[in-house]
């Protein structure tokens, strides 16, 4: 760790991990990535009313079905995961 | 002149050895023996532990036959006793009363054990016994060589003679030897610790030959640990005495000899470096020494001489043995005397080569621990590191066995033990589960840290016990553990159950639960129940209310206990019952339904310690109850408490009082209870002068008192003692005074009827006028508590009072000037209530008058009176006039003391601030340059009523001259003189709108001098701060120089500016400045990587500011260029400045992703934000799009 680290909030990276899911880091692939701005957006869609209201009418679906959905797809919001390269 | 180097005047240093402030019990931990390495089941598997291993069995059968020995040694005592007694009764005349049982006197709740009190017994027989006769030496006898054995506080005697194999090696008239070994009980770690007494007369004891057992197997000391050394098969041939190392065979020693000689006690350390010194002083001079000092052509002998003495004279090797070459090989810090007995071996280097691996490497873990334990910071670090880093490479074995011992060092001091204990702390981190046949070992070193009495220490230890069980395991702990639980010394079952508490909050108290029953059921014997019952107790002290969970079961565990057949267990449970509950309050009621009635029953069965505890308990548990119930239980167990009130029993007395307040506080508690049952009695018996002396019992009983007041109102309470503030003891008025203080303050005085009021004012001006203690605050603040909470009441008194207050203003004793001073600023506001505006403005004269007061507390509490009333009546009122006080003022400011700088600032801070029309401007002037002077002051305070005060001033005169004289002050060399001047041009510029101060400070920064920059960026700084959104008005005009600034090649430059821009962005946020603050950012950004901590911590901020004014979208675009760049440098900074940014901005970075375009079977599109709802003839339909033709999409549907 950095000196600089020392007294700013990066200071406890580990444990920022921890609380912050979505953080990322300087070996973060694009998979990893993308699957966190996947659960950060369902995330956001559930959690502003209108902008779940707004999906509902545009697919012509309830609310509830479209939360459920919606809730469903952040399991594996961008399928399985590539096998890692080797390195 | 005169200057005596307290280095190098011959004697010891204060000690810093943690031995020296220990007390006796503490003290019993040397006693201890770090018991060999135990079997690891989980390691082995299911192999059949080989037996030289010791197991946990082997464990639990020493204990065993430790209590049998102890049993047997107790009955063998008892029949004595008897038969003497028989003896006795056969001569004596047939109607003597046969002998008094003895009494016990016993530390509360520090169990004793039985033999104890078979101890004192057998101790008051003895004076007819000739058995005993000549046993001045109390109880060292062999027994003490086993583990964990202690003499107890009482010494028992009958030990040494009845002993059936008699110790070798022990002289017949070792017992004549006066008190030996007597006064430093346990002082030296290994098992023969009678060996070496202190004997101040130059005895010789030889060392006895150890007995075999399996303890000597331990590697307790660094003898028999090293291979190399001869170890505690040879007998030691040290002799304490006036020529220590006088002896042939060590007139040449080695090193190993050193190493082999045995532990040494503390005294005879001292007394080794004490004679070390004398004998270098005293040694005789060689010619060529001679010569040095008579040089024919110096006439300054005697100082040559000395200079000889305090430098050559350690530079010359006598060849004697204590000459041992003080610079170490290999770099290694120096030791001490009682390092080598440790260390030793590592002098000989020589034979480096010939050594084997195994030896190699505990020569290295030796090496690297002294320069942990004496080596300078840097060495430590490293070597810490490297102990770290290596520990699994050297093994759990040879590490503890090197570290341990040092830790039982008699003479350990607290920052080597700190240092150590880091050491453990770290290798068990690394070891893990390889820890497990050395916990018992660790925990023999570490449990006495729960007792110690720093604070920090006591940290620690819980702090490694929690590690080790982690590292180890639940089984192993308790394996290890359990056979200490009913250890016949008290001293290990208190550790161990203070560890074992630690255990239960480090693995969860659930996994804890079945053994704990287990242990509280044990029928083998009444101290188990008893160590499991303190554990519990100790649970509920450490985890607090975190006990709540399982706190059914936990009393269920205990509860058996209020019945046991032990009195001591029935008391640990009472008190363990009481601790729970107070930990558990106000919760958790029901837990404790099942052991209401046998407390009950206690209560009114039992009497003395017992009756204490289950009072205690009771006490803790009521407040739990519903009023309805509290108020029963209140009534039920107050007739007893009424009847303790009497107890002489110093214990019960304390009891009683907190119980009584506990009760007294409960809801359900009526007043006309306490009021016609308690109260009589309650002062009866604790409002006496002798409660006033006990500090503890002082405090508990003002703390009663105020309770009950609480309850019954202010008059009671205030009736019944305000005559005692008459009282002759002062001791006693004191305590009166601070009751009907907190009191009065709680309630207010509107219960104090006038006759009440009378006597209250007349008997506090008694006591104010009587006092003679250093302790001055109880009556001055019980003094202002009164006068303001009786508000416009006073009035009447007001005379008197400020006669009082002038004639003590004249008083010779400082102390009473200061006081009478202070009271002026406690009563100032209610004498503006009562109106007595001219007695106050008298009241100022006076004060000003006394202005050369020399004293500089008295001054600045005069000072401070003066603020008080000026602050009360205002600056027109005032007298004298403000255009007479300010200039008095002025002088005073040169004043270093921090009392009167404090004082005084306010006082003018307050007129400049009111009155600034009454002084003349260059009156001001001539303030603002002594203010200059002021910004140095140490005290916060000081220096922020300063800047404040050029804010006043400021505003008063304008800012033109100020400014002109802060911008000069940006000169100076100091900084923190610069700083505060930043800040107070930011200040005047804030009470002076900034555009009065900006031209001429931006001015200033043309000044080509850094210090001067630097102070206008950092004013900018706090001006931005400061005015907040005012800053959209002037981010334009500041921003070139800024721009200017985040170029510079000065990292301060850098970093002031774009901490200014931190402001700047945060002031202006919404306000519609974004063009200026992308401009900025622009100039910010490039600063990110910046590695100088302080500079990359402000670009970092003011990137932070940025996402605040410019929204988390434009920052992550910023962003997103260098998140998968190919070094990974540049995407370690920039995934920082993300992980901030996602931390700040989570949602709102949703919109702002990046399209990310599907690869093979991972989809990463969002097609939901693609979704479109358009109305075309009034049906509704929807459209998805790729992201990329939404913006095209969106220009056609605007």
């Amino acid at each position: 760790m950095q000196a600089s680290d020392r007294f700013n909030i990066n200071s406890q990276l580990e444990h920022l991990q921890a609380k912050y899911v979505g953080t990322g880091h300087a070996d973060l692939n694009r998979f990893e990535w993308a699957l966190n701005i996947q659960r950060d957006s369902y995330a956001s869609y559930i959690g502003h009313y209108p902008v779940l209201a707004y999906f509902a009418i545009a697919e012509n679906e309830s609310i509830g079905r479209e939360r459920h959905n919606f809730m469903q797809k952040m399991l594996l919001p961008c399928g399985l995961p590539p096998e890692r390269e080797e390195d | 002149m005169g200057h005596v180097d307290p280095v190098d005047d011959g004697l010891p240093k204060k000690s810093q050895r943690i031995i020296d402030r220990e007390d006796d019990y503490r003290r019993r931990r040397l006693a201890r023996i770090i018991s060999p390495e135990r079997h690891d089941p989980f390691a082995a598997g299911e192999a059949t532990p080989d037996p030289s291993v010791r197991t946990y069995a082997d464990a639990m059968r020493e204990n065993d036959l430790q209590k049998q020995k102890e049993q047997l040694l107790r009955d063998i005592a008892q029949k004595k006793k008897e038969e003497e007694e028989k003896a006795k009764e056969k001569k004596a005349v047939p109607e003597q009363q046969p002998v008094a049982a003895p009494k016990r006197r016993n530390r509360w709740d520090q169990s004793q054990d039985g033999d104890a009190s078979a101890a004192a017994g057998s101790k008051k027989a003895k004076t007819s016994s000739d058995w005993d006769a000549p046993d001045a030496t109390p109880g060292i006898g062999r027994w003490d060589a086993t583990p964990g054995r202690v003499g107890d506080a009482t010494p028992s005697v009958r030990r040494n003679r009845w002993d059936e194999t008699p110790t070798p090696g022990r002289m017949a008239d070792a017992d004549a030897t006066p008190a030996a070994g007597g006064i430093t009980p346990g002082a030296t770690p290994s098992g023969a610790w009678d060996a070496t007494p202190k004997l101040p007369g130059g005895l010789v004891t030889p060392t006895p030959k150890k007995q075999r057992s399996r303890w000597d197997e331990t590697p307790a000391s660094m003898g028999s640990a090293t291979p190399g050394g001869t170890g505690a098969a040879t007998p030691a041939g040290y002799t304490p005495g006036p020529t220590p190392f006088g002896g042939d065979n060590l007139a040449t020693p080695t090193p190993g000899q050193i190493a082999s000689r045995g532990p040494m006690t503390p005294e005879q350390y001292q007394l080794l470096r004490w004679e070390r010194d004398i004998e270098e002083r005293n040694r005789p001079l060689t010619d060529e020494e001679l010569d040095t000092i008579f040089i024919p052509t110096h006439t300054h002998t005697s100082k040559k001489a000395a200079r000889y003495t305090n430098t050559i004279g350690h530079t010359i090797n006598r060849g004697q043995q204590f000459d041992v070459p003080k610079e170490l090989p290999g770099g290694l810090p120096l030791m001490k005397p009682e390092d080598y007995q440790y260390f030793g071996t590592l002098l000989n280097e020589e034979e480096e080569e010939q050594l084997s691996p195994e030896e190699q490497k505990e020569r290295k873990i030796m090496k690297l621990l002294l320069k942990v334990k004496n080596g300078t910071p840097p060495q430590r670090k490293t070597a810490l590191r490297q102990l770290t880093d290596k520990a699994r490479e050297f093994g759990a074995g040879p590490l503890f066995n090197k570290i341990l011992p040092l830790l039982m060092q008699p003479t350990i001091e607290d920052q080597e033990r700190h240092l150590l204990v880091k050491v453990i702390d770290r290798v068990l981190y690394k070891l893990d589960e390889l820890v497990r046949p050395f916990v018992h070992k660790i925990l023999v070193v570490i449990e006495p840290l729960l007792i110690d009495e720093d604070y920090y220490a006591r940290v620690e230890g819980r702090e490694i016990i929690s590690n080790l069980s982690k590292a180890a395991g639940l089984a192993t702990m308790i394996a290890a553990m359990r056979p200490d639980i009913d250890n016949i010394d008290e001293y290990v079952r208190n550790t161990t159950a203070r560890a074992f508490s630690v255990v239960a909050s480090a693995l969860g108290t659930p996994a804890l639960l079945p053994f704990l029953k287990a242990v509280c059921q044990s029928k083998k014997s009444w101290q188990a129940r008893h160590t499991g019952i303190k554990i519990v107790q100790q649970i509920a002290i450490l985890m607090g209310c975190a006990v709540l969970p399982h706190l059914k079961s936990l009393v269920e565990i205990i509860e058996h206990g209020l019945s046991d057949e032990n009195q001591k267990v029935r008391t640990i449970t009472a008190l363990s019952l009481a601790t729970l509950a107070e930990a558990a309050a106000p919760y958790g009621i029901e837990s404790f339904d099942t052991v209401l009635k046998p407390l009950w029953k206690g209560i009114r069965s039992h009497r003395g310690k017992v009756l204490a505890a289950f009072l205690k308990a009771i006490g803790f548990i009521i407040p739990l109850m519903d009023a309805l119930y509290a108020s029963y239980y209140t009534k039920e167990v107050m007739q007893i408490l009424i009847r303790e009130f009497q107890s002489p029993d110093e214990e019960m007395k304390k009891i009683v009082l907190k119980v009584v307040k506990q009760c007294v506080s409960t809801e359900g508690v009526e007043a006309d209870y306490i009021r016609n049952d308690i109260l009589p009695e309650f002062f009866r018996h604790f409002w006496v002068r002798r409660m006033a002396l006990d500090r503890r019992n002082y405090k508990q009983l003002v703390e009663t008192t105020v309770e009950m007041a609480n309850k019954v109102g202010v008059a009671d309470i205030v009736g019944r003692i305000v005559e005692d503030l008459k009282d002759e003891s002062e001791p006693y008025r004191r305590m009166v005074m601070e009751t009907i203080e907190k009191v009065v303050a709680n309630l207010g005085a509107s219960d104090i009827d006038a006759r009440l009021e009378e006597l209250l004012i007349d008997g506090i001006l008694y006591a104010f006028q009587e006092q003679t203690s250093d302790d001055a605050n109880v009556m001055l603040n019980g003094f202002g508590a009164v006068v303001n909470a009786l508000g416009q009441r006073v009035k009447p008194y007001l005379p008197q009072i400020c006669g009082t207050i002038k004639w003590r203003l004249n008083n010779k004793s400082a102390k009473v000037r200061q006081q009478a001073a202070d009271l002026i600023s406690r009563i100032a506001i209610v004498m503006k209530q009562c109106q007595e505006e001219q007695l106050m403005g008298h009241l100022g004269v006076v004060l000003y008058e006394y202005l050369g007061e020399e004293y500089p507390e008295v001054l600045g509490s005069i000072l401070g009176a003066l603020k008080a009333i000026v602050n009360v009546i205002g600056m027109t009122k005032m007298t004298p006039p403000i255009k007479d006080l300010l200039p008095r003022l002025t002088p005073i400011l040169k004043n270093r003391h921090e009392k009167v700088q404090e004082n005084c600032i306010d006082l003018v801070g307050r007129i400049a601030d009111r009155g600034a029309e009454f002084v003349p401007a260059r009156e001001w002037m001539r303030i603002c340059f002594e203010l200059l002077e002021m910004l140095k002051a140490h005290k916060k305070g000081i220096r922020r009523a300063t800047v404040n005060t050029f804010g006043y001033i400021a505003k008063a005169i304008g800012p033109q001259d100020v400014l002109a004289t802060l911008l000069n002050n940006l000169k100076v060399q100091e900084r923190q003189n610069r700083v505060c001047t930043t800040v107070a041009i930011a200040i005047v510029a804030e009470t002076c709108s900034p555009f009065t101060v900006l031209p001429a400070l931006m001015n200033e920064y043309r000044v080509p001098e850094l210090n001067v920059q630097n102070g206008v960026l950092k004013s900018l700084s706090f001006l931005f701060e400061y005015i907040g959104e005012m800053g959209k008005d002037y981010i334009y005009a500041v921003t070139p120089l800024l721009e200017d600034a985040l170029m510079d090649r000065d990292l301060v430059h850098r970093q002031t500016a774009a901490s200014a821009v931190k402001h700047m962005a945060l002031g202006v946020a919404g306000l519609g400045c974004e063009d200026a603050l992308v401009h900025l950012l622009n100039y910010v950004w490039p600063n990110i990587f910046e590695t100088s901590p302080h500079v990359i911590n402000a670009v970092m901020e003011a990137i932070e500011g940025m996402r605040v004014a410019l929204g988390p979208a434009v920052i992550l675009n910023y962003c997103l260029q260098g998140l998968f760049h190919p070094a990974r440098k540049v995407r370690e900074v920039y995934w920082k400045i993300y992980n901030s940014l996602y931390i700040g901005a989570q949602d709102a970075l949703v919109a702002a992703y990046p399209a990310l375009d599907d690869d093979g079977d991972n989809i990463y599109s969002r097609p939901e934000l693609a979704m479109l709802v358009a109305s075309e003839g009034g049906a509704m339909f929807r459209i998805y799009f790729p992201l990329g033709i939404l913006t095209r999409f969106a220009e056609e549907f605007p």
